[in-house]
């Protein structure tokens, strides 16, 4: 017995079943024997998965449960829920798919909560592989975000962000934002980091981006993460144009509200640079503004006064105050009594600057405008977000987790590595006109020089025909670096496609991600994807690497989450 | 680093536990292999986080990896640990139709029926569910099973006389 020949029995048997078969005692609210009907359609399910005939021998049937199902009660909705579990998993047709989304589109405006769950959950699985057709009900899943039960928002806000795209994200946004308004508070920082990621991805102009960004960080300043500020100071400078927009718009803000961190930094920083653009530019996007010089030297004191301010942002505003001596036409004298008094400030780091400030006034006073001049915009070093599906997704999605999360979890945060704590890539520090210009920054790091001893490549996975090796290299310049490049190759007949790897390094690393070079891996061995990491360890701590894989093959959606064993000592010691 | 996935146990669902309102426990089924030491873990912590939950939320939840589904009937909490691609609501289902054993074989159950004839309640769950799968489909099945059971102790208990026993009497 094999399987072309079960499987046409199997369909008669639940084809018998569901048609006449009947019986009082075995059936439960007029569905016959609905646990036997779940059992077989997950025996078709794992007899199909993979298997062109059988899927297509199974076509009809399922097509016909899907349709003819009584869903009043919970009994019916069960089996139907497992009808579309198997279409999703074995090889159907595009038009049995697309009933199966409609189906999990329809379980989402029932009134019943557990039935809502779980079509979020499986759209959640299937909205990669699927996408337009879960875009379809993308108004009923933003109706779920307003859902009372915190784990059906979790689910809705993971597939919401996983359904933006380039056509709704205006109107994906405003929804978001909304519910970052009144969501609770443990969603608070997926919901913005997943605002964030998708105004990066899809902004129709820059001004909207700008817009966004401020929005987000004065809604939930506190729970965005640490690459917001970098991220928004880069936008920034990159977009000559809106300047004097953004400088007035982070003023009113500023004005209005200094708790906000984030908002803080990037406000200071703006006012530093710009300076000049808020007290003369006139800018029409914007409501008149007159601002005195003197009320913006008094807000950055305030700012470097307060007591909510962090060291970090204190720091900003000491800066900011040093550049606009150069952009104010008025005599400098607030500005050098601030700068003294700091010079005996408790903070090492702001004394230092005080201090350095002073001597910029008084012994190096000639070169004072040449350096605090205006930035010159650095290139982004590849720093990306490392986020789940759904995130998981989140993460998660996607999540993992998320999914995953998840897990989601694990919505959008990467798994816990190892000691529980994950290593995020760190930010770059701040872009500051330091003027001693001796710190290495990690943008400033050579990229692939000459490589010293070698170490031997590693190949980590393998999975029908999907291979992925790592390459070291640790630059001779920079002892605490390492290097590794990812390369995927694919040996078999169907492409590889949404291929995205991720890292997690334990806590005392830094770690970069580069942007792969695309996220197709061709059939037949063609043009491999590679990407490169960039490891900072400067503690010498062994080395120790998860990697998370998401990919499209051979019509399944695949993830893959493993720790790389058998790391070379050479690539940490 | 790790290049296939890890192979799962079969069972669909790996434990039933059943408890009060007070997280007093009165049935726990395991399909899996666990250590005492990890069960009383398991069921500290689930009882724990079902409880912590408003009525109004849904019956689902995600725990560790497993998927929990619960439902609760008068004082007692009805407690299903299912595997990720398993079926949330045929799980329901599940729990519902013991119950409605149970309350036809104790006519009008109540916990304390659960409480003193516990053994009966192990039975009953027992034809029922096999390795955490469904093994008999017919409500009236199992419970002609159970009356079988039930009439063949009887027997055993009532005394009888030698010579009854060989049949001389």
């Amino acid at each position: 017995m094999n399987v072309t020949t079960v499987v046409p029995q199997l369909v008669q048997i639940l084809w018998t079943l569901v048609t006449t078969g009947y019986s009082t005692e075995h059936s439960i609210s007029g569905v016959s024997d609905p646990f036997l009907q779940v059992q077989i359609l997950r025996l078709l399910r794992i007899l199909g998965r993979n298997h062109e005939e059988s899927s297509e021998t199974m076509n009809d049937l399922l097509a016909q449960v899907a349709t003819n199902t009584d869903t009043s009660r919970n009994a019916g909705n069960a089996v139907l829920f497992e009808t579309v579990l198997t279409i999703m998993d074995i090889r159907s047709v595009a038009g049995l798919r697309v009933l199966a989304v409609n189906i999990l589109g329809r379980f989402l405006l029932n009134s019943d909560k557990n039935i809502r769950y779980v079509a979020l959950t499986s759209l959640l699985r299937v909205v990669q592989s699927d996408h337009s057709a879960v875009q379809r009900h993308r108004p009923t899943v933003v109706e779920c975000l307003r859902e009372p039960d915190a784990s059906l928002s979790r689910r809705a806000l993971e597939l919401s962000l996983a359904l933006v795209n380039s056509s709704n994200v205006r109107a994906m946004t405003q929804e978001l934002q909304s519910f970052l308004e009144s969501c609770p508070p443990d969603l608070r920082a997926d919901c913005a980091s997943g605002i964030l990621l998708a105004a990066e991805r899809f902004a129709p102009t820059k001004r909207w981006h700008i817009d966004t960004i401020l929005r987000v960080l004065t809604m939930a300043g506190t729970h965005v993460r640490d690459d917001a500020v970098a991220n928004l100071t880069q936008l920034i400078g990159g977009a000559q144009e809106l300047h004097a927009y953004s400088v007035r718009r982070l003023y009113s803000a500023l004005a209005e509200d200094i708790s906000q961190q984030p908002l803080v930094q990037v406000a200071a920083w703006c006012i530093g640079e710009y300076g000049d653009l808020l007290l003369e530019g006139s800018c029409e996007e914007t409501e008149p503004l007159q601002v005195e010089e003197e009320e913006v030297l008094a807000l950055l004191e305030k700012v470097l006064q307060s007591h909510m301010s962090l060291p970090a942002t204190r720091g900003y505003a000491l800066t900011a105050l040093m550049k606009l001596s150069t952009r104010l036409r008025g005599d400098n004298n607030r500005i050098r009594q601030v700068v003294s008094v700091y010079g005996s400030c408790l903070d090492v780091e702001l004394q230092q600057r005080a201090v350095e400030y002073n001597a910029l006034f008084q012994k190096y006073d000639h070169m004072r405008a040449a350096i605090l001049e205006k930035m010159p915009l650095v290139e982004r070093g590849g720093t990306q977000d490392e986020e789940a599906k759904e995130s998981k997704e989140a993460q998660h999605s996607e999540a993992a987790l998320v999914p995953t999360e998840p897990q989601a979890s694990k919505l959008l945060d990467l798994l816990d590595l190892l000691d529980g704590t994950s290593g995020a890539a760190q930010p770059p520090p701040p872009l500051e006109p330091s003027s001693e210009g001796t710190s290495v920054h990690l943008l400033d790091l050579p990229c692939v020089s000459s490589a010293p001893a070698s170490i031997p490549n590693l190949k980590v996975f393998e999975r029908e025909g999907l291979q992925l090796n790592l390459s070291f290299v640790r630059p001779p310049g920079t002892p605490a670096l390492l290097l590794i490049m990812v390369t995927a190759i694919n040996t078999s007949e169907a492409d590889v496609t949404h291929f995205v790897c991720q890292a997690a390094v334990p806590k005392s690393f830094q770690l970069q991600l580069q942007a792969p070079s695309g996220d197709t891996v061709p059939a037949q061995g063609g043009l491999p994807v590679t990407q490169l990491l960039r490891i900072l360890n400067p503690k010498k701590a062994p080395l120790r690497l998860k990697l998370r894989l998401t990919y499209n093959h051979f019509g399944q959606s695949v993830q893959e989450i493993f720790e790389v064993n058998n790391l070379p000592v050479e690539t940490w010691q | 680093g790790r290049a296939q996935p890890r192979p799962r146990p079969a069972a669909a669902m790996q434990f039933m536990l059943l408890f009060s309102r007070q997280g007093k426990l009165r049935l726990q089924k395991w399909y899996v292999p666990l250590s005492d030491k990890e069960k009383k873990k398991i069921t500290r912590e689930l009882v724990q986080t079902v409880l912590a939950r408003k009525p109004k939320m849904c019956s689902f939840l995600e725990w560790r990896d497993l998927k929990i589904v619960y439902k609760r009937y008068a004082s007692l909490y009805f407690c299903c640990a299912i595997e990720d691609q398993d079926n949330e609501l045929i799980t329901l289902e599940i729990i519902h139709r013991y119950v409605e054993l149970l309350d036809k074989y104790f006519g009008s159950v109540c916990e304390l029926d659960i409480i003193f004839n516990f053994e009966k309640a192990y039975f009953i769950l027992d034809e029922f569910l096999l390795g955490g799968e469904v093994q008999e489909t017919s409500k009236k099945n199992v419970l002609k099973a159970i009356e079988q059971a039930d009439l063949l102790q009887e027997e055993a208990e009532t005394p009888r006389s030698v010579l009854e026993e060989i049949g001389l009497t």
